[in-house]
């Protein structure tokens, strides 16, 4: 809106005020729940669950030990006997009368969504960028209806899918495995990967190739040397709204995982304390869980519109 | 830089001296090779985790299959399945539960989103930094965002309510947010219109920033008032863009199962048992393989067929 408006710059300047005051006191609402969890991460057990909650309470690790290790509760006179301390993570845990008896299982999940979300977005993005550059550049038979087609897997409920994936991984073995859940995620990222990378290589001005071609270059050592650096933003902005699906599914992987391939969403929920779910423990994991989201977006905020929309709105 | 440009020069030249033919004839493989090549894997694999599941799905609705006792006869059993579930008055109930949510959360991310996009398309200092802040909730996992829901909505411990007993002054303890009957559905509906209004907000904001300034400057020149110019030129426009976000909304609410589940897994009783609950039920806790495949189909079929619908609704409204 430009200078042609009637409209006094100085009731202007207090509509956008107002307007400023508003969105920030959305903007702040929506991002208590979040505040609020980080924090909880930072209480003890006893101050997470305080009637009323406490706004400021003393901040402890205790939910970051929780989460990192399990414990075993044992009599004060056992504990009096054992050597000193080791370190604060000892003394913290000693002071609750139990002893760290190992490792959780926290960080092998961890490892798990690290593994399966980037090998699956590897693939997914490596098949997605072929069959884009296919679809972008050649006459294809029924083009329209394949790129439907390949859209329209997105549609069918994960749970419908889900009971014919579980009996056929049963009969082949891949039931909690890395590999079944890397393929699973990739054929469901895939429409996702097809769809954006087609529109950011469409955006590359064919010219570029052609002159490649002339001056002697093979069609694959084009794609190789002229469109895949051009289209290295496109990329990387799939790229991470694959990792991000695939660091946030939970229906496949509550369905097809348990121990060995299980992913951190379905494991969160399920950490246990004495007595009922441990809520700075959870708190914590949620935290590191929500940590690599947060810089993705930040990173991603101009592609955002783009991969929310399967490349249908562009800007 | 100087590598893009000397190539666009030299596209230019190329393209004025040579005629097209000359692009067709390159080494190494022909285009055709190049383009079947580049788009078989990923058919392949779309035909080996979805297309082939699906059929398997198809033909399993026909049968007693249970998945929990796979060496015992299979019988065929033609339509039964089909018959049974439409007349099951859980799987009605589940479908009334289903747009009860879908229509709520979308109502209120339609209405919320497209206010906000009004308010940050007006570019105050700051917008930009604010716009990331509401974007952050979508981004994260609906299941952890579920989970994490059940921690604010305790009755004696949870933030939400204390701070609605801070604005209305009731009791914290005398609502149950999720396990009240009547709030439990309103549960859900808050917490993804928490989550989702800013996907609606993001598409409505790109929707208000396609309309040409000059529209509205000519509507000056009329001396259209506020709400005429909000009328004729604003609503209309932003509203394909606005139909687009329904329809993925819609798509991924329809089917919504990881935020729900962790919630309120269905509960209190069945009151907010969605579509992909009840599935999941029938499926992996009652084994009853061959019916909710049935019912698999009968969603997937309806969502197909809505989101059709819809589409052409949609191209209908782009004409226009």
């Amino acid at each position: 809106m430009s200078g042609a408006t009637p409209i006094p710059p100085r009731a202007e300047r207090w509509r956008n005020r107002a307007a400023a005051a508003a969105v920030i006191a959305y903007a702040l609402i929506t991002l208590l729940p979040i505040l609020w969890i980080v924090q909880t991460g930072f209480k003890t057990p006893p101050d997470s669950i305080a009637y009323p909650p406490k706004l400021l309470a003393e901040p402890s690790l205790e939910g970051y030990v929780n989460l990192f290790t399990t414990r075993s509760r044992q009599t004060p006179e056992y504990i009096a006997a054992l050597p000193p301390a080791d370190g604060w993570v000892d003394r913290l845990v000693r002071s609750r009368n139990m002893v760290v008896a190992g490792p959780s299982k926290f960080g092998q999940r961890f490892v798990n969504s690290l593994v399966i979300g980037f090998g699956s977005t590897v693939l997914a993005v490596f098949l997605g960028t072929l069959a884009a550059y296919g679809f972008s550049r050649f006459k294809v038979p029924l083009k329209d209806d394949l790129l439907f087609f390949i859209l329209s897997t997105r549609m069918m409920p994960p749970i419908a899918v889900a009971i014919p994936i579980f009996l056929m991984y049963r009969s082949l073995g891949l039931t909690d495995t890395h590999l079944g859940m890397i393929l699973l995620y990739t054929a469901v990222n895939i429409s996702l990967a097809v769809w954006l990378l087609k529109g950011f290589i469409d955006e590359i001005p064919r010219e570029y190739e052609e002159a490649a071609l002339i001056d002697g270059y093979s069609r694959l050592a084009a794609f190789r040397k002229v469109v895949l650096p051009q289209a290295a933003t496109g990329i990387a902005a799939t790229a991470i709204f694959c990792l991000i699906f695939a660091w946030n599914e939970y229906a496949f992987a509550v369905l097809l995982t348990s121990g060995e391939a299980q992913t951190l969403p379905p494991f969160i929920p399920f950490i246990i304390g004495e007595g009922g779910q441990d809520w700075p423990a959870v708190a914590a994991g949620t935290t590191l869980f929500l940590v690599p989201i947060v810089v993705f977006t930040v990173i991603l905020r101009k592609h955002l519109l783009r991969g929310i929309t399967f490349g249908a709105v562009r800007r | 830089m100087t590598q893009t440009s000397s190539l666009h020069t030299l596209a230019r030249r190329a393209g004025a001296a040579t005629p097209p033919v000359v692009a067709a004839r390159v080494r190494g493989l022909s285009d055709r090779a190049v383009a079947w090549l580049f788009i078989t894997p990923t058919m392949l694999l779309l035909l080996a985790i979805n297309v082939f599941p699906l059929i398997w799905t198809i033909r399993l609705s026909f049968t007693n299959y249970r998945a929990n006792r796979p060496n015992a006869p299979l019988r065929w059993v033609g339509l039964e399945n089909y018959t049974s579930i439409l007349s099951d008055p859980d799987v009605w109930h589940a479908m009334q539960t289903t747009a009860h949510f879908v229509v709520w959360s979308i109502t209120l991310q339609v209405l919320l989103g497209f206010g906000l996009a009004l308010l940050i398309n007006r570019q105050f200092r700051g917008h930009g930094l604010w716009t990331t802040v509401i974007l952050l909730p979508m981004m994260l996992s609906p299941a952890v965002v579920g989970n994490f829901w059940t921690f604010l909505f305790q009755p004696q411990t949870g933030l939400f309510n204390h701070v609605v007993a801070f604005v209305s002054g009731r009791d914290p303890s005398s609502f149950q947010m999720i396990g009240d009957v009547t709030l439990a559905p309103w549960a859900i509906v808050l917490v993804d219109t928490w989550m989702w209004t800013p996907y609606v907000m993001l598409i409505c904001l790109a929707g208000l920033r396609s309309i040409p300034d000059d529209l509205y400057e000519a509507a000056e020149v009329d001396r259209a008032g506020p709400f005429r110019r909000f009328w004729s030129i604003t609503l209309p426009m932003v509203l394909p863009f606005l139909m687009l976000a329904v329809l993925f909304r819609g798509i991924e609410n329809f089917k919504m199962f990881d935020m729900v589940n962790l919630l309120t897994s269905g509960g209190p009783g069945s009151t907010t048992e969605v579509a992909s609950i009840t599935l999941k039920r029938e499926a992996f806790e009652k084994w009853r393989t061959g019916y909710s495949s049935a019912f698999a189909v009968i969603l997937f079929v309806t969502v197909f067929g809505l989101a059709n619908i819809y589409v052409k609704v949609l191209n209908g409204v782009k004409q226009r």
